[in-house]
């Protein structure tokens, strides 16, 4: 062993991407089978089998959600893992960002040759929007699901910037019309006006119901692999340029909870590593991770993609549609889909397909390199990474 | 397998063994074993390159309870850091990678349990198969004494075997003959114990200026089992071998393994890890006293690293394994082999 000396890391490809067909409730599958239709549609885009497949990380957000503690144990069959390492991440909303970098890791650090990652949840095996109340003693009550949280940091957002009420309609309906051109989109509402959203029920002022994710089942995977395993694929790669956590506490003092320093830290992080200067003008499209409309502005601010202040802006000037200069969400996004530990990893694998120009309907024309964001916690678990058409360095 | 950088174990605390903390909260428990740690090394969080927790919903009963922790660690400025809901061994693992990739130099690993708050053989029924297993609540200490009673049926062991296992791990009364679920006596099962632990890794030159002798991670490696008992030879642990043999634990090149850190919270598994493992008679299996001392679960298997650290660190071990493991019956095995420079 050699001490001192240390080889560039290994790039990474993404050469296979699966998600399933995302509902309310799945109750044609198990979990097991949930897991299997992801895994089997990203092995099969790879051309690879599961024997190909060198080690598995999963990751899904908490367990309470299915009721099944550490569901990676009995799971080891379905994913093919056994006499393989099986690595179980959860960094809360998160995590199907934070999964598909410790796999990225794996191979950036040539401990394995091709990884399988894959998030998941099955939501319809409980109720989220209590699986996300937390019982007395550690929270007081009343703070029903994570709209109740996040209501207030949108309302500080509106009142710091003066936007216009109508921004957050204008994204739910930008996203829920995206999701049309998405078949495997959980939400297809073709006969959504803009007008409903805008008189939609009021769930957590200023939220409302239109601008709401929904509560989904599904499941998303991807085939990770070096340079030997790219030029082995039978369709183009997704190359991972840059990659990023950044971690905050919940609380305390002078915590930002409309543009938090963490997700600021994890852009800059992933835009260094990818040499990016001017995320405008050198990313072509963004898969942000946003559960409520206003989310988009605010994140469009967090990412340096439009100065303090200016997010809202970009949002109402139609920059962020699909036929935008900047297009946000083309696969419909969070507000269209949400298993949510698996929300994330759609987030990275709509950035990868991308630029694969595998997006079927909802491709961006041409883009070359996309941003996929995940976040978790109260705003404070951020995932990133940025991915191009060419190797990195090319 | 073994790395193309050298990555060390630098410093290790942890709770004392036998606690079971009331009304302690997570965030109390972890906090002096980060703060020993850090002052150990002279690090501060925010000098520390990654760091990476391991713990459990279900113990705490409460989602995303690893939250809280975090303000134990002191994350502001905001830390690069990840969770793996498993125990903390696989956190470190996860470190260790990060190390690998050059992304950091310094990672800070910890994890905690705190299973006194319910009851852990009805708790551990929640992570069986949900469709076919967990409706029917078989207990973790019942599965244990089912693959217990395996390995009396194949000959592999006999009672006055695990007796004296479970005698050389803790001083037991004379409670410890009672029968748990036979053939398991209250002696062959781990006492339930709160706790928590970390460890500081750092990658080589920063390891040998942090501490005076760096216990360096020679390879580690995990693997799984299937999950149906039904399906597994229960007299046997072949991930595990895998997993050790991945982490160099056999090379013929390297000195003789003098210590040998068990993840084995049953007297029963600690005989099936020997014999899997193929541990000569010169190896001291458990010189800590092992999970059969103190079981903080999800910390249990950090605990392993840090003792088989320390054998090296401090206790003049030129080359010890080290062992954790997660769901029932040893279902899924990590094995470390660590070593300390020729002295």
């Amino acid at each position: 062993m050699t001490h001192g000396t240390q080889r560039a890391k290994e790039p990474v490809a993404v050469v296979g991407v699966g998600q399933t067909r995302h509902a309310a409730a799945r109750r044609d599958v198990s979990l097991a089978g949930l897991v299997r239709e992801a895994a089997r549609r990203a092995l099969d885009d790879a051309a690879l089998d599961w024997a190909d497949i060198d080690a598995v990380v999963l990751g899904k957000a908490p367990d309470f959600f299915e009721g099944v503690m550490m569901p990676e144990l009995y799971l080891a069959d379905a994913l093919g893992a056994v006499g393989k390492p099986l690595l179980r991440v959860h960094t809360a909303g998160s995590v199907g960002g934070s999964t598909a970098l410790v796999a990225a890791d794996l191979v950036a650090a040539r401990v394995h040759g091709t990884v399988l990652t894959l998030a998941f949840e099955k939501q319809s095996e409980s109720n989220a929007m209590w699986g996300l109340s937390l019982p007395v003693p550690f929270q007081q009550p009343l703070l029903a699901g994570a709209g109740g949280f996040f209501a207030p940091h949108v309302r500080a957002y509106m009142r710091r910037t003066g936007a216009p009420d109508t921004v957050g309609t204008l994204v739910a309906y930008k996203d829920r019309r995206n999701a049309l051109r998405n078949p495997y989109a959980h939400l297809h509402e073709a006969d959504l006006t803009l007008e409903q959203v805008r008189s939609s029920p009021m769930l957590w002022d200023p939220i409302r119901y239109s601008e709401t994710c929904p509560s989904s089942d599904g499941a998303c995977a991807m085939v990770l692999t070096g340079r030997t395993g790219a030029r082995r694929a039978p369709a183009p790669p997704a190359w991972v340029h840059g990659g990023a956590m950044r971690s905050e506490p919940t609380l305390f003092a002078g915590k930002d909870a409309v543009s938090p320093r963490a997700g600021r830290d994890c852009a800059a992080d992933v835009y260094r590593q990818a040499g990016i200067t001017d995320p405008r003008r050198e990313i072509d499209a963004v898969e942000i991770y946003v559960p409520f409309s206003w989310y988009e502005p605010m994140w469009l601010e967090n990412l340096g993609f439009a100065a303090e202040g200016e997010g809202w802006k970009l949002t109402e000037s139609g920059a962020t549609a699909l036929d935008g200069d900047l297009p946000v969400n083309p696969s419909g996004g969070v507000l269209s889909t949400n298993p949510i530990g698996a929300s994330g990893m759609l987030r990275f694998a709509e950035a990868a397909l991308q630029v694969r120009g595998h997006a079927g309907d909802h491709q961006v024309p041409q883009a070359r390199r996309a941003l996929g964001h995940a976040y978790g916690g109260g705003s404070q678990f951020f995932a990133m990474w940025l991915v191009g058409a060419e190797p990195p360095g090319a | 397998m073994s790395a193309a950088r050298d990555i060390a174990v630098v410093a290790y605390a942890r709770t004392a063994p036998g606690t079971v903390t009331g009304d302690l909260s997570e965030v109390e428990m972890v906090l002096p074993v980060l703060r020993e740690v850090l002052g150990a090394t002279g690090l501060t969080t925010d000098r520390v390159g990654f760091v990476c927790s391991g713990s459990c919903d279900y113990l705490a009963g409460r989602a995303f309870s690893f939250t809280m922790a975090l303000d134990g660690v002191g994350a502001w400025p905001p830390i690069a850091e990840s969770h793996v809901e498993t125990d903390g061994a696989w956190a470190l693992y996860e470190a260790w990678v990060k190390l690998l990739t050059g992304a950091a130099d310094t990672a800070l690993v910890y994890a905690w349990g705190k299973p006194s708050a319910g009851d852990l053989p009805e708790v551990l029924t929640r992570q069986l198969d949900p469709y076919y297993l967990a409706p029917l609540w078989p207990d973790s200490v019942s599965l244990a004494a089912l693959q217990a009673r395996a390995l009396l049926d194949a000959g592999v062991t006999d009672e006055r075997e695990l007796a004296a296992t479970a005698r050389r791990a803790r001083v037991g009364g004379p409670e410890a003959a009672e029968p748990a679920v036979l053939p398991l006596r209250r002696g062959d099962c781990p006492p339930v114990t709160d706790g928590a632990a970390a460890v500081l890794l750092a990658a080589g030159d920063t390891a040998r200026m942090l501490c005076e002798r760096p216990a360096w991670i020679r390879g580690i490696d995990h693997r799984t089992e299937p999950h149906a008992l039904g399906v597994r030879d229960l007299t046997d642990a072949p991930s595990a071998r895998l997993a050790a043999e991945r982490a160099g634990a056999y090379d013929p090149a390297a000195a003789p393994l003098e210590v040998a850190e068990l993840h084995a919270p049953f007297s029963s598994q600690e005989v099936l890890l020997r014999r899997a493992l193929r541990l000569g008679e010169g190896v001291c299996v458990n010189p800590s006293g092992g999970a059969l001392a103190a079981d903080p679960v999800m910390a249990t298997g950090l605990i392993r690293i840090g003792e088989a650290a320390e054998r090296v660190r401090h206790g003049g071990a030129r080359r010890a394994l080290a062992h954790a493991t997660s769901g029932p019956c040893l279902q899924q095995n990590l094995v470390a082999v660590l070593e300390g420079d020729p002295s």
